[in-house]
């Protein structure tokens, strides 16, 4: 029952996630939510995994839930049930291409649907801030707005965000190498 | 079914190669598709990515359906679908195993902790990099606004908001609040 619902929600996933890999993001938190199979915390990891790995990140996200949810075949029903949407969507649209791609309407949902994703995706983004930077815990049980920060975790991401943005040899690297940087100050900082 | 072996193999490699996803894929299928197997031009290639990017769904699968549609009809895009994401089902799934065994070590705890920060900082770039695309007037910025304030406030599925922002945007267009 648990593979059967899998698909129901990797289907729902891949029909309406718009935008890439990183649009299924918010569904996966919002499954994470409903269904308790994973937490926010993993779900983190998860990116991580997924974008130092070989193959597109939605894909490896959508096999990492379903392997952690309901083992191997979790993980391959959880991955056809994300590419069965699209895999009909094109077959249908690849005999009209043409009329798609200049449809006015489709254009003009698109035009809605673009800035949608982006809340969505941000949105999804502050969850993981409060995981990864936040003592929100430990910030209700004190009081003290000081105790909310997790101040290494704030310090190395300005770092990160210097390193992605601004300097000029470093923000063309693949993520990778600062995902694998991070586990290093990681074990080094004792995070 | 040689050609359907093909695709699979060919999408396989394209997986194998490509590191995050979207436009880290290009060169790689440019390589395969394009120069080792002749299935599309160039041009036809980009228009492909394309449709990818603007249909639902993760935009490599998008891209690989369609190009094995092509190439050799239905059992063509679902052999290229299967071919590409096999590697990550493959890799994902071994990787899973493993790391579930050494998850309660304090160094790996502490490894994640702060990879947790830097997926932070991929998805805050990440949605900068959208945004230039996407939020290019009042009306756009409006969706984007009202989605992310009440995705934080409330809990309802992302399905709502996607169906009423394509309806938003076919009503913005229609009332010519677009473009202002």
């Amino acid at each position: 029952m648990i593979l059967l619902r899998l698909f129901w929600e990797f289907f729902k996933t891949g029909l309406f996630a718009v935008g890439g890999g990183m649009a299924t993001l918010p569904f996966l938190y919002s499954i994470a939510e409903r269904t308790g199979w994973f937490t926010a915390a993993q779900l983190a990891d998860m990116i991580a995994v997924g974008e130092s790995t070989p193959g597109p990140i939605g894909v490896n996200m959508a096999t990492y839930v379903g392997f952690t949810t309901a083992g191997v075949p979790g993980a391959i029903i959880a991955t056809l049930g994300l590419v069965t949407p699209s895999v009909i969507i094109i077959l249908i649209i690849a005999r009209v291409l043409q009329q798609f791609r200049q449809n006015k309407l489709v254009d003009a949902a698109f035009y809605g649907l673009r800035p949608c994703s982006i809340g969505l995706i941000a949105a999804a983004g502050l969850l993981v801030v409060k995981v990864a930077m936040l003592h929100t815990d430990l910030y209700f049980e004190t009081g003290k707005l000081l105790e909310l920060f997790n101040w290494k975790a704030l310090a190395l991401a300005a770092v990160l965000v210097v390193l992605t943005r601004f300097v000029k040899r470093t923000k063309k690297l693949h993520p990778i190498v600062f995902i694998l940087g991070s586990a290093l100050v990681g074990v080094v900082f004792a995070f | 079914m040689k050609k359907l072996w093909r695709l699979f193999l060919a999408f396989a490699r394209v997986g194998v190669m490509t590191f995050g996803g979207g436009y880290a894929m290009i060169p790689i299928l440019e390589r395969e598709i394009v120069d080792r197997h002749g299935w599309a031009s160039n041009e036809e290639l980009m228009d492909y990515y394309a449709v990818g990017q603007c249909t639902p769904g993760v935009i490599a699968v998008n891209t690989a359906t369609f190009i094995g549609y092509k190439t050799a009809g239905i059992p063509g895009g679902i052999a290229a679908t299967l071919g590409v994401i096999f590697p990550s089902v493959v890799i994902i799934t071994l990787i899973a195993g493993v790391l579930t065994h050494f998850a309660d070590i304090p160094a790996v705890q502490s490894a994640f902790a702060a990879i947790r920060v830097c997926v932070c900082v991929l998805i805050f770039n990440a949605v900068l990099k959208l945004w230039k695309g996407a939020v290019k007037d009042k009306g756009a910025l409006l969706l984007f606004l009202v989605v992310f304030v009440l995705s934080i406030f409330l809990d309802i599925s992302p399905v709502f908001y996607v169906i009423l922002c394509a309806l938003a945007g076919i009503l913005f267009t229609r009332w010519g609040v677009r473009g202002k």
